[in-house]
């Protein structure tokens, strides 16, 4: 157990101080898988945080119901009694036009330009909340509340959600062929360096052949070579990602500051990170194994 | 230990490089394998190290027929041989300490276990001064010994040397002919091939003559 622990160990010293004697070409192949990688993980990162958006902001679906100008209030007490009993709405809120105003004033910062209105043109409103349902059924009751008595207008709010949610969907789509592709890259890098490694090593794989160095024995620097650099260019992926996000929250702060907002994107989960890292790594020896496997068996001493 | 019968080995495109070729060797025997370049001295050694099979016959090494060994035995068996190579295969990328240390790494030795065995191994052939030199600095002579070293570090108890004393001077080849001499005296079998007359003479040692791929 030992034995094969610090034999390990030495093929893990050996191939360090090997990736280290050309460090440029070395640093090269590292920036080149970091690239590839962090283009789909940045992908994925955006799609995260456009996501959390979506879910936070459709979460709870509303229909708005205008009233018409002139409703009266027996219209609205009509109106609010027939809402409560419908059996695909859960709650009714009333909105008076004097207390809309009152709230795009508080939370635009127009209110100096509102002040100076002669007259209200707001609606009175009620807000509907359905009970929970698909985008087709929520449409329906839309559709059938626009045809009440004095309703001017009905609004699905969360409409422009459900047709994100389907962009988002194509996006991940998009994510998923991109991440493929330049895993296959990935791949065929990481097979070139190792076909490279191994041509270089010839002599040293043949002597080892000779002396009774088992296939595994030849193997295993190669794979962890592969591994390592793997790991490093998903290293250098996730940096990529999150100073790139740190860049763009940056301008975003300044950005969200004109909307009064507190909107920033998310780094990397841990989990997501962990899975970046892994994923890399095992390409990386994905492709060490393909090209050791198609390469060491051409070495037959002689 | 070695046992050879009726062995036939052609290479591809018709050359025959050993006919009908019989013979036993004892555990703890010193043998000379003579003959003149192309007789198929190297051959014979490849076979036992099954680096080259053969087309028909068998070579058994402890018993074993190594001639039908599957790809994955033949590390095993390459560790119980000490192989002293023609071209002496030498890495020039690491030291002469290194180069001796490559078979222990394969064996799986520990670090500190090693590094005795290697410095033993280079004592023996007196190369530990050079310990940290790159083979390339080293004479004829001393690769040549050096080659030894990392024949011997593992301690087999079969060594087999292919054109030991080729192109090294009188005195040379004298010292390395008492070096074998010395793993015999401790029980190592030997095989030694040569076609140095010098070497031989008066050494009242067991010849296997080849001619022409034919044990005379």
């Amino acid at each position: 157990m030992t034995r094969a622990f610090t034999q390990h160990l030495g093929v893990l010293r050996a191939m360090l101080r090997r990736m280290f004697a050309s460090k440029l070409a070395g640093f090269l192949n590292i920036l080149v898988i970091g690239i590839a990688l962090s283009l789909p993980a940045g992908m994925y990162l955006l799609l995260q945080n456009a996501q959390g958006l979506v879910a936070q902001l459709s979460g709870t679906p509303q229909i708005s119901l205008f009233l018409e100008m002139d409703a009266k209030a027996e219209d609205i007490d009509r109106l609010q009694k027939q809402l409560a009993q419908h059996p695909a709405v859960a709650g009714v809120d009333f909105v008076a036009r004097a207390q809309a105003l009152e709230q795009l004033k508080q939370s635009t910062g127009l209110s100096d330009l509102i002040s100076g209105l002669e007259q209200n043109p707001l609606p009175d409103a009620f807000i509907i909340h359905p009970k929970p349902g698909d985008a087709q059924s929520l449409d329906a009751l839309r559709g059938e509340l626009a045809k009440l008595p004095r309703v001017s207008e009905a609004q699905l709010d969360s409409a422009w959600a459900y047709k994100l949610e389907a962009l988002l969907k194509f996006g991940r789509m998009g994510v998923l062929i991109i991440a493929s592709l330049l895993s296959l890259a990935l791949i065929a890098v990481t097979f070139n360096t190792i076909r490279l490694q191994i041509l270089t090593q010839h002599d040293e794989i043949e002597v080892a052949k000779l002396i009774g160095a088992t296939d595994g024995f030849i193997r295993r620097p190669f794979l962890y070579f592969g591994a390592t650099q793997g790991l490093l260019g998903g290293i250098m992926a996730w940096l990529i990602v999150t100073a790139s996000l740190l860049l763009l929250n940056h301008q975003l702060g300044a950005l969200a500051r004109f909307y009064a907002s507190q909107f920033t994107l998310h780094p990397l989960s841990i989990g997501d990170s962990l899975s970046l890292l892994l994923f890399s790594m095992y390409l990386g020896w994905l492709g060490a194994w393909l090209s050791v496997a198609r390469h060491l068996s051409q070495i037959d001493p002689r | 230990m070695i046992s050879f019968n009726q062995v036939h080995k052609r290479y591809p495109g018709g050359y025959e490089a050993l006919k009908n070729v019989s013979f036993d060797i004892a555990e703890g025997e010193m043998v000379f394998v003579t003959g003149h370049s192309g007789a198929g001295k190297s051959t014979l050694l490849k076979l036992i190290a099954a680096i080259e099979r053969p087309n028909s016959g068998s070579v058994l090494v402890n018993n074993q027929n190594v001639g039908v060994l599957k790809g994955g035995a033949l590390p095993y068996l390459r560790r119980n041989l000490g192989i002293i190579f023609q071209d002496h295969k030498l890495l020039f990328d690491r030291s002469v300490f290194d180069n001796v240390l490559l078979p222990l790494q394969i064996c799986g030795f520990d670090h500190r276990e090693s590094g005795k065995r290697v410095r033993a191994a280079l004592d023996k052939v007196g190369l530990l001064k050079r310990e940290k030199s790159n083979p390339i600095a080293l004479s004829g002579g001393e690769q040549q010994r050096l080659c030894i070293a990392r024949a011997i570090v593992n301690r087999p108890a079969i060594l087999l040397a292919d054109e030991p004393t080729g192109n090294l001077d009188a005195a040379y080849a004298q010292e390395i002919m008492a070096i074998f001499s010395s793993f015999h005296q401790v029980g190592a079998t030997l095989l030694i091939s040569t076609h140095d007359e010098s070497v031989l003479q008066d050494s009242g040692v067991r010849r296997l003559t080849l001619k022409e791929g034919v044990l005379q």
